[in-house]
C-alpha cells in the first residue's frame, strides 16, 4: 500500500512497493496522459514531475516517492511554466501524433521552471532523453525558446 | 687454464650468456613457484581441521545444521558459485557452455548436471573430489585451471560430496558443450599436470589457530568457496596467482576486478564493515557503487544468498589482508556532480560524451549522479567511475546489466550494439570526467579490444 | 443506440464531447470536437452513420441537425498527418460550414461506405488521404450544400441560382433572407443528392490553403487526449505477451508457479505461438512474464541470420527480373561500353511508433468490441470477426488516435494476438506489447538490393537499367493488386523516374528473405528506389564532371518542371555552391513520390571519427493545393527526421532466428540535439494535392549520403550509414 500525493490530491493505492509509477497512473489511477513508451528511461513518454523535477515514472517505484508532490501532465497546465509551454505548443503546432509530447512538456516545464531563460545547449541537456518519432524536434526547440520568451515579457 | 678459457671468446660469451639466462630464468621459476600461499599472510600457526579445537570453520552455517544433504549442497554450491561459470549466457543452469575468451583460444565450461552422457552423471564421489581437489576428471585428464580447484583444494570431502549431493539432485540435461579451441602449446592438456604439481598445494583448508573462529569461517568461504582470489589477485606469469599483492586487484574477461585490500584510497580500507557487507549482500552500498559485470554475477548467484553471519565472517577476513596500493585508482570522489549540466566538468569537454549522456543516460543517473530512479543507479562514489581506464564503465556500457535482487530486478540497457567504439569511450570518459577524481581519456581502440574480451 | 455509446465509452459520456480552442491564422476559433471513440460504436451499423444527431445525413461524411450542429464524418484515422482537420477543412469548404463549430467523429469499419478510392478498401496508408479523397470529400460537401440551398430556395420560392451559403447559413442576397442549415435540415432530409454538384474554383476556397490548427492538439498537450493504448472499460485487466523469440517458433512448455505467485497475477493464457500474462495492472502482468519459464520449440528458422539474409538477396540480384518499365533500348545503349554500375543495400527495419502495439478487446457470447488505433478499420474488424465466429455487424471497432503509425498499424497482427487473449479471459482486456515485444515482432521494412547501370553521353544519361531486388509486400498485403510479378509499390518512383533518359529499362526480383515478416513502412518502396537512383545520380555527375544540381536541371528542365522548379528554388534557398569548410558538403537528392514534388539539399559535417553532423536541411516543396500548408511543413519536418533516424542508425539484425534489438538503447533514435535546422519552402500550385506524410522520409537518406560524398569524396552505398567507413577504417 503506497500513499500517494498526485497534483494535489492524497492517493492511496494498493500495490507492490516495487510497482513503478507509470502504470499506477495509468491503469490503477487511469491518468493515461502519462504514456507508456520503453519502459527503460529512454524514451521520455512518461515523465512526471516530482516536486518539480522531470522524472522518468516507468522506472520510479511508488516505494520510493514517499510524500514528494507529483505532477502529471493532466495538472502541469497550472503550474506557470508549464501553462507557458503548453501554450507556446499550441502558438507553434508542435504536436503530430502527440504520444510523446505529454513527455516532452513535462521535461520543458520543468527546463523553465529552473532556467528560465534556457540556450540551445541547455535544450539538448534537458530535452535529449524525450524521443519523438514523428520528428517534432524542431518545434520542440522553438516552442521552448517562445516560451522562454513570454516569460520574460 | 680452464676448459672454459680455451674455448674461443665467442663460444665463451655465449655459454656464459646461456648460463646468465638459465640463472635469471631459474630466479624467476623459483620466484613464481615459491610464491606465498593465499592466507599466508596471516602469519600465525595452520593446523589441520582435525587437530582443530575451535568452532568448525568448515561446512554450512548454524541455521542449516539440520537442513537435508541437498540443501546443504546447495547452499555450499551457491557459496563455491559453480553456477556462475557453469552457465552459459542465457542457457539452462550448471549446463556448462560458458566460453571463456584466453588469449590462447576458447575455453567452454563443462555440463555439471547429472547428466550420464554429457554431464557428470557417471562420476563418483572419488572422481568429484579429485576434480575439485587436483583438477583432473573422471578419465584422470587434467583440468584447465580456468576451474578454480588450486582454490577449491581447501574444500572439505564432505562439502564437496554435499555439493555433489546437491548437482546430482538437479534434472539432468543433455547438452554438448563446444569443444575448446585452444592453440598449441596450451591444447597439450598434459602440460596441466606441470601446472598443477606447481600451483595446487592440494591440500584441505587449514585453520589458523592465533585467528578468531569468525576469521577462520571467512578465510574458507573467501579462499576454498568464493574464490575471490581468482578475480582480484594478480597472475604471475604462469597464470598463477600472485599472493604477494593478494587482493589488489587484477582484469578478468575484459572487467577490472578491484582493488579489495585494505588500503584506503584504492582498496576498500575507507569502507565500513556494514557497507562490504552491504554491497556483498545486495550488490550495492550507498556512496559505494553496484556491482556489476563479473562481481554482479557472483552477487546475484552467490553472495547474496550468504546467511549475514556468513558475510560478516568473509568481512572480518577481508578486514586482515595487508593494504596495498594500486597506484593509478584514486581515491574515490564522494560528493555528487553539480545539478546543472553547465557546472561540473569543464564547459566543451568532450562534447560527444556529454551529448550521448544527455540523451541515453542523465535520464537515470541524473546530471548529479545521484539517480532519482534507483539507488543501484548512483555513480557518485562508485569505483568504476572513479577509475582512469574507465574500463568498467564502458564495459557496462556495452553489455548494460541485468540483475535480480531481493526488491526486484535492477538492470541497466546496453548501449554496444548501437554506440560505436568512439561513442562508448566518449561517453565514458565523459562519466568519469563528470562523477570520478580523475577523467579518463579510454580509446575507442581499447574500447574495441573490451569488446573482445567479453 | 446511445445506450450503447455510453457503455462503450471507456470514461462515460462525460468524455464524449470536448471544446477545443484553437486559433485560426485569422484569429480566436472555438471548435467543437467529439473525442472519436465515445462515437464511433454509435455510428457501427452496415447502414453507416445515422442520425442520432440529426435528421439530415446526405452521404456517410455528413450529419446535420436540427441545431445546425455538423459533425464530419472522417473515413482516414489521425495519426498525426493532420489528417481529421484536412478532411474537414475540405468537407466544410464545399459544404460552407460554420468551420468553428464542426465536430469531427472517426469513421466506423466500413468497406461499402469508407474504401480510399485508391486500395478500394478502409485504409490510411500511402500518403494519400487527402488525394484520394479529395474529389469525393468535395463533391460530398457541395452535394449536401446544394440540398440545404434548394430547400430553402423552396421555401422562399425562389431560384436556387440566386441563394449563397456561409457559415451554415444560405442566404438569399437579393432580399437578404437567412436559414439555418439546423433550421433546413428536415427539408433537406427529403431531397434527393445531386450526382454531380458543382464544385468551388480554387480561388473561391475559403478555408483550404489557409494554415488552420489542427483540431486534435489542444488535447494532445494537456493529457486529455485517448490512443488506444489510453482505454479503460469498466473492469479492464491488463496483459503483456511473449511470442517465440526465434520468428515462427512455438510454445513447447510453460512452468508458471512462480509467476502465479507474482501479486496482482490473475491469468496465464497458453497459445500455441505466444503466451499472456493477464493481471490487475500492467506491471503484474510484466513481472508476471518475467517470472514465466518458457520453453520455444524454434523450429525451423533458427538458423536465421543476417549475413545468410544478404548472400541470398545479392545471389537473386544476378537474375533477370521481370521487366516493369521499358523505353528505348536500355540494353543496346548500355553494351556500348563505359557503363557505370553500382549496387545499393537498404536493411531491415522495425517501426518503433512511440506507443507500443497494443489491443483492447471485450469478447462475449453474442458480440465483440475492439478498442485499437488502426489504419485498417475494416480489416480488424473482419479479423476479430473471423476469430469470434460473431457476424460482422456484432463486432464494433472503436478506432482511436494513433500514437504513430508509419504502416505498423496497417497490420492486424497485434488485434488478432489481442483477440485470441480476450476468447480466454472474462471481461475486457487490454493487451500491451512491451517495447521488446513490439520491436522484436515488428513486420519489417524489407531488405533491398538495388543495381544500376547507365552510360553517359554528351553529359546527361543515355542508357539506364535499374534492378530491383527485395520482397513483394504487396502481393502479400494486398494480392489482387500484385499482377505480372511486379510489385507496384517496390517499383514505385524507379519506373517513373523523373529524369529524361532515351534508353531505360527497370527490372523487379521478388526476393523473400526467410522467416522475417516484411510489410509497409514509412516512405514505403520509394525510400530504395529514391536512396538508390538520387545517390547514383551523384556518381554519374561525378563522372560527368558535372555539378549535381546542373547535371539533374539539364534532364527534368523539359520532362518535370515542377520538379525541376523546386530543385532550383532549393538550391537557392540553401546556398548551393557557396563555399564551405573542410569535410563539409552539400547534397541534394530530389523525387516524384505520392504526387508530390521535392528537392532536398542537406548540408553536414562528417568528423574525424566517422560521425555525421546534419547541420541542416532545405526542402523545397510542390504538392499541389496545400490543403492545410502548415501540416505540409510538420510532415515533411518529421518526415525527414524519421528519414534520418534510418539513414543513420536504422538496422534490424538477424541472428539465430532472432531479432537482435530491443528497445531504444540498441534501436537508435535521433534525439533533438542532433536534429538539423530545417526549412521548408512550400511552392504554389493549383494542381490537385499530392501527398506528404512519406515525401520527407524518402529525401533524407539519399540527401545526407550526397552531403557526405561531397564532404568527403565517400561514395556510400548502403544504409545506414557506416561511420567506420567514414572514419576510414573500414573499406566502403
Ligand atoms: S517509458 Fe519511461 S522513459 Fe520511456
Ligand atoms: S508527436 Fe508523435 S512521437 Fe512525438
Amino acid at each position: 500500500m503506497a500513499k500517494l500525493n498526485i497534483n494535489g490530491q492524497h492517493r492511496d493505492v494498493d500495490v507492490s512497493d516495487d510497482t513503478p509509477l507509470l502504470w499506477v497512473l495509468r491503469d490503477v489511477l487511469g491518468l493515461t496522459g502519462t504514456k507508456f513508451g520503453c519502459g527503460i528511461a529512454q524514451c521520455g513518454a512518461c515523465t512526471v514531475h516530482v516536486d518539480g523535477k522531470a522524472v522518468r515514472s516507468c522506472l520510479l517505484p511508488v516505494g520510493a516517492i514517499d510524500n514528494r508532490a507529483v505532477t502529471t501532465i493532466e495538472a502541469v497546465g497550472a503550474t506557470p511554466a508549464g501553462a507557458r509551454v503548453q501554450k507556446a505548443w499550441l502558438d507553434l503546432e508542435v504536436v503530430q501524433c502527440g504520444y510523446c509530447q505529454s513527455g516532452q512538456i513535462m521535461s520543458a516545464s520543468a527546463l523553465l521552471a529552473m532556467t528560465p531563460h534556457p540556450d540551445d545547449s541547455d535544450i539538448d541537456a534537458a530535452m535529449a532523453g524525450n524521443i519523438c518519432r514523428c520528428g517534432t524536434y524542431v518545434r520542440i526547440r522553438a516552442a521552448i525558446k517562445k516560451a522562454a520568451g513570454a516569460q520574460s515579457a | 687454464m680452464s676448459r672454459l678459457s680455451r674455448l674461443g671468446a665467442a663460444t665463451r660469451y655465449t655459454i656464459i650468456g646461456f648460463g646468465a639466462v638459465a640463472g635469471v630464468l631459474l630466479v624467476v621459476f623459483l620466484w613464481v613457484v615459491l610464491g606465498p600461499g593465499p592466507t599466508d599472510f596471516a602469519g600465525g600457526e595452520r593446523v589441520a581441521l582435525s587437530a582443530y579445537h575451535g568452532a568448525d570453520p568448515t561446512g554450512v552455517p548454524p541455521e542449516l545444521a539440520r537442513a537435508s544433504l541437498v540443501r546443504r549442497g546447495e547452499y555450499l554450491a551457491r557459496a563455491a558459485d559453480c553456477q556462475a561459470c557453469h552457465t552459459a549466457k542465457g542457457g539452462v543452469p550448471y549446463a556448462g557452455g560458458l566460453a571463456f575468451v584466453l588469449p590462447f583460444g576458447t575455453l567452454y565450461s563443462v555440463n555439471i548436471t547429472p547428466d550420464k552422457d554429457t554431464g557428470i552423471g557417471s562420476f563418483s564421489d572419488a572422481a568429484f573430489l579429485n576434480a575439485l581437489h587436483k583438477g583432473v576428471d573422471d578419465k584422470g585428464v587434467p583440468l584447465y585451471p580456468a576451474m578454480p580447484y588450486a582454490s577449491y583444494t581447501g574444500m572439505t570431502d564432505a562439502d564437496a560430496l554435499a555439493i555433489k549431493a546437491y548437482l546430482f539432485s538437479l534434472k539432468p540435461v543433455h547438452a554438448e558443450v563446444p569443444d575448446n579451441t585452444l592453440f598449441f602449446p596450451f591444447n597439450q592438456r598434459w602440460l596441466m599436470s606441470v601446472w598443477s604439481f606447481l600451483f595446487n598445494p592440494d591440500r584441505r583448508f587449514e585453520p589458523n589457530t592465533q585467528r578468531s573462529a569468525q576469521w577462520n569461517r571467512g578465510a574458507y568461504l573467501a579462499e576454498a568457496m568464493a574464490h575471490c582470489g581468482e578475480c582480484h589477485t594478480p597472475r604471475n606469469l604462469a597464470f598463477a596467482l600472485d599472493n604477494r599483492s593478494k587482493f589488489s586487484g587484477a582484469v578478468q574477461t575484459g572487467w577490472r576486478a578491484y582493488n579489495i585490500t585494505s588500503d584506503r584510497d584504492s582498496g576498500v580500507g575507507a569502507w565500513r564493515d556494514g557497507e562490504l557487507a552491504q554491497y556483498l549482500a545486495s550488490g550495492h552500498a550507498e556512496g559505494r557503487g553496484t556491482a556489476a559485470g563479473p562481481m554482479g554475477e557472483a552477487v546475484a548467484a552467490s553472495f547474496r544468498y550468504l546467511t549475514q553471519g556468513d558475510i560478516a565472517a568473509m568481512v572480518a577476513y577481508l578486514r586482515t589482508v595487508p593494504a596495498v596500493a594500486s597506484s593509478d585508482l584514486p581515491a574515490p570522489k564522494v560528493s555528487p556532480a553539480p545539478a546543472s549540466h553547465r557546472q561540473g566538468v569543464a564547459a566543451g569537454y568532450d562534447a560527444q560524451g556529454k551529448a550521448i549522456f544527455a540523451g541515453a543516460c542523465a535520464s537515470c543517473h541524473d546530471w548529479t549522479g545521484v539517480s532519482a530512479l534507483s539507488r543501484f543507479a548512483t555513480l557518485t562514489g562508485a569505483r568504476a567511475v572513479n577509475d582512469p581506464t574507465a574500463t568498467n564503465v564502458a564495459q557496462i556500457v556495452i553489455s548494460g546489466e541485468v540483475r535480480g535482487t531481493p526488491h526486484g530486478k535492477v538492470f541497466m540497457p546496453s548501449f554496444g550494439h548501437a554506440f560505436s567504439d568512439t561513442e562508448v569511450a566518449a561517453v565514458a570518459n565523459y562519466v568519469t570526467a563528470r562523477f570520478g577524481a580523475r577523467a579518463s581519456s579510454i580509446t575507442a581502440r581499447e574500447v574495441s579490444t573490451l569488446r573482445q574480451a567479453e | 443506440m446511445t445506450v450503447q455509446a455510453s457503455s462503450v465509452s471507456p470514461r462515460g459520456l462525460s468524455r464524449r464531447t470536448l471544446l477545443l480552442t484553437g486559433a485560426a491564422a485569422g484569429g480566436g476559433l472555438l471548435l467543437g470536437f467529439h473525442v472519436p471513440q465515445a462515437r464511433a460504436a454509435v455510428s457501427n451499423t452496415a447502414n453507416g452513420p445515422q442520425a442520432d444527431a440529426g435528421p439530415f445525413a446526405p452521404n456517410a461524411f455528413i450529419r446535420i441537425d436540427r441545431e445546425s450542429r455538423i459533425t464530419l464524418i472522417i473515413p482516414q484515422v489521425e495519426m498525426g498527418q493532420g489528417v481529421y482537420t484536412a478532411l474537414s477543412m475540405i468537407l466544410a469548404e464545399e459544404l460552407d460550414a460554420a468551420f468553428d463549430r464542426v465536430a469531427v467523429e472517426a469513421a466506423p469499419p466500413s468497406d461499402a461506405l469508407y474504401a480510399n478510392p485508391i486500395f478500394g478498401i478502409q485504409v490510411t496508408g500511402n500518403s494519400n488521404s487527402v488525394r484520394a479523397f479529395w474529389t469525393r470529400l468535395r463533391q460530398a460537401g457541395a452535394g449536401a450544400r446544394a440540398m440545404l440551398v434548394q430547400a430553402a430556395a423552396a421555401e422562399w420560392k425562389v431560384d436556387p441560382a440566386s441563394c449563397g451559403a456561409e457559415a451554415s447559413v444560405v442566404i438569399h442576397p437579393p432580399t437578404g433572407r437567412k436559414l439555418a442549415y439546423g433550421a433546413l435540415a428536415d427539408a433537406a432530409a427529403k431531397l434527393t443528392a445531386p450526382a454531380n454538384p458543382s464544385l468551388k474554383q480554387p480561388k473561391d476556397f475559403k478555408l483550404i490553403g489557409k494554415p488552420f490548427k489542427r483540431l486534435d492538439t489542444p488535447e494532445k498537450v494537456n493529457g486529455k487526449a485517448l490512443y488506444g493504448i489510453d482505454m479503460l472499460p469498466p473492469g479492464v485487466t491488463f496483459a503483456t505477451i511473449a511470442a517465440s523469440p526465434v520468428f515462427g517458433g512455438k510454445v513447447a512448455h510453460v512452468d508458471d508457479a512462480a509467476a502465479k505467485a507474482v501479486a496482482g497475477v490473475r491469468q496465464i493464457v497458453v497459445l500455441d505461438d505466444f503466451v499472456a500474462v493477464v493481471g490487475d495492472h500492467m506491471w503484474a502482468a510484466k513481472q508476471g512474464l518475467d517470472a514465466l519459464a518458457i520453453t520455444w520449440n524454434d523450429g525451423p528458422n533458427a538458423h536465421v541470420d543476417s549475413a545468410q539474409i544478404w548472400n541470398d538477396i545479392r545471389a537473386a540480384s544476378e537474375h533477370e527480373g521481370v521487366v516493369a518499365k521499358v523505353a528505348g533500348d536500355a540494353k543496346k545503349a548500355l553494351a556500348d561500353g563505359g557503363a557505370i554500375e553500382a549496387h545499393y543495400e537498404l536493411p531491415f527495419l522495425a517501426h518503433a511508433p512511440m506507443e507500443p502495439i497494443n489491443c483492447t478487446v471485450h469478447v462475449r457470447p453474442d458480440a465483440c468490441e475492439v478498442w485499437v488505433g488502426t489504419q485498417v478499420n475494416s480489416r480488424a474488424q473482419a479479423i476479430a470477426a473471423k476469430l469470434t465466429g460473431l457476424p460482422l455487424d456484432k463486432v464494433i471497432v472503436h478506432n482511436q488516435l494513433i500514437g504513430g503509425g508509419f504502416g505498423r498499424r496497417l497490420e492486424v497482427d497485434g488485434i488478432e494476438k489481442a483477440v485470441r487473449v480476450a476468447q480466454k479471459v472474462d471481461g475486457p482486456v487490454k493487451v500491451v506489447w512491451t517495447r521488446e515485444e513490439d520491436i522484436r515482432h515488428d513486420i519489417y521494412r524489407p531488405v533491398y538490393y538495388d543495381r544500376i547501370t547507365a552510360t553517359l553521353k554528351d553529359g546527361r544519361i543515355d542508357g539506364w537499367k535499374h534492378r530491383i531486388t527485395g520482397s513483394a509486400v504487396i502481393a502479400r498485403w494486398l494480392p489482387p493488386a500484385f499482377q505480372k510479378g511486379i510489385d507496384i509499390d517496390a517499383v514505385d518512383s524507379a519506373i517513373d523516374i523523373p529524369y529524361d533518359i532515351p534508353h531505360l529499362r527497370v527490372e523487379y526480383v521478388r526476393h523473400e528473405p526467410p522467416a522475417v515478416p516484411t510489410g509497409f513502412w514509412r516512405g514505403v518502396g520509394p525510400n530504395n528506389n529514391v536512396f538508390a537512383i538520387e545517390s547514383f545520380i551523384d556518381e554519374l555527375a561525378q563522372k560527368a564532371g558535372k555539378d549535381p544540381v546542373a547535371f539533374r536541371r539539364a534532364m527534368l528542365a523539359r520532362k518535370m518542371p515542377r520538379l525541376d522548379a523546386a530543385l532550383e528554388l532549393a538550391a537557392r534557398k540553401a546556398g548551393w555552391g557557396k563555399a564551405l569548410p573542410p569535410r563539409t558538403g552539400r547534397g541534394v537528392a530530389v523525387q516524384v513520390s505520392f504526387g508530390s514534388f521535392i528537392a532536398t539539399v542537406a548540408e553536414v559535417e562528417v568528423d574525424t571519427d566517422g560521425e555525421v553532423h546534419v547541420r541542416r536541411i532545405t526542402s523545397a516543396v510542390d504538392t499541389g493545393i496545400a490543403v492545410n500548408p502548415d501540416t505540409v511543413i510538420a510532415q515533411l519536418q518529421g518526415g525527414l527526421i524519421f528519414g534520418l533516424t534510418a539513414a543513420l542508425y536504422g538496422e534490424i539484425t538477424i541472428a539465430r532466428g532472432r531479432v537482435q534489438q530491443g528497445n531504444f538503447n540498441d534501436y537508435r533514435m535521433l534525439r533533438i540535439d542532433q536534429a538539423p535546422a530545417i526549412e521548408v519552402h512550400l511552392i504554389k500550385s493549383g494542381e490537385a494535392p499530392g501527398g506528404i506524410g512519406e515525401t520527407g522520409t524518402t529525401a533524407a537518406a539519399p540527401a545526407v549520403r550526397n552531403a557526405i560524398l561531397a564532404a568527403t569524396g565517400i561514395a556510400l552505398r548502403r544504409l545506414p550509414f557506416d561511420r567506420e567507413v567514414l572514419a576510414g577504417r573500414k573499406k566502403a
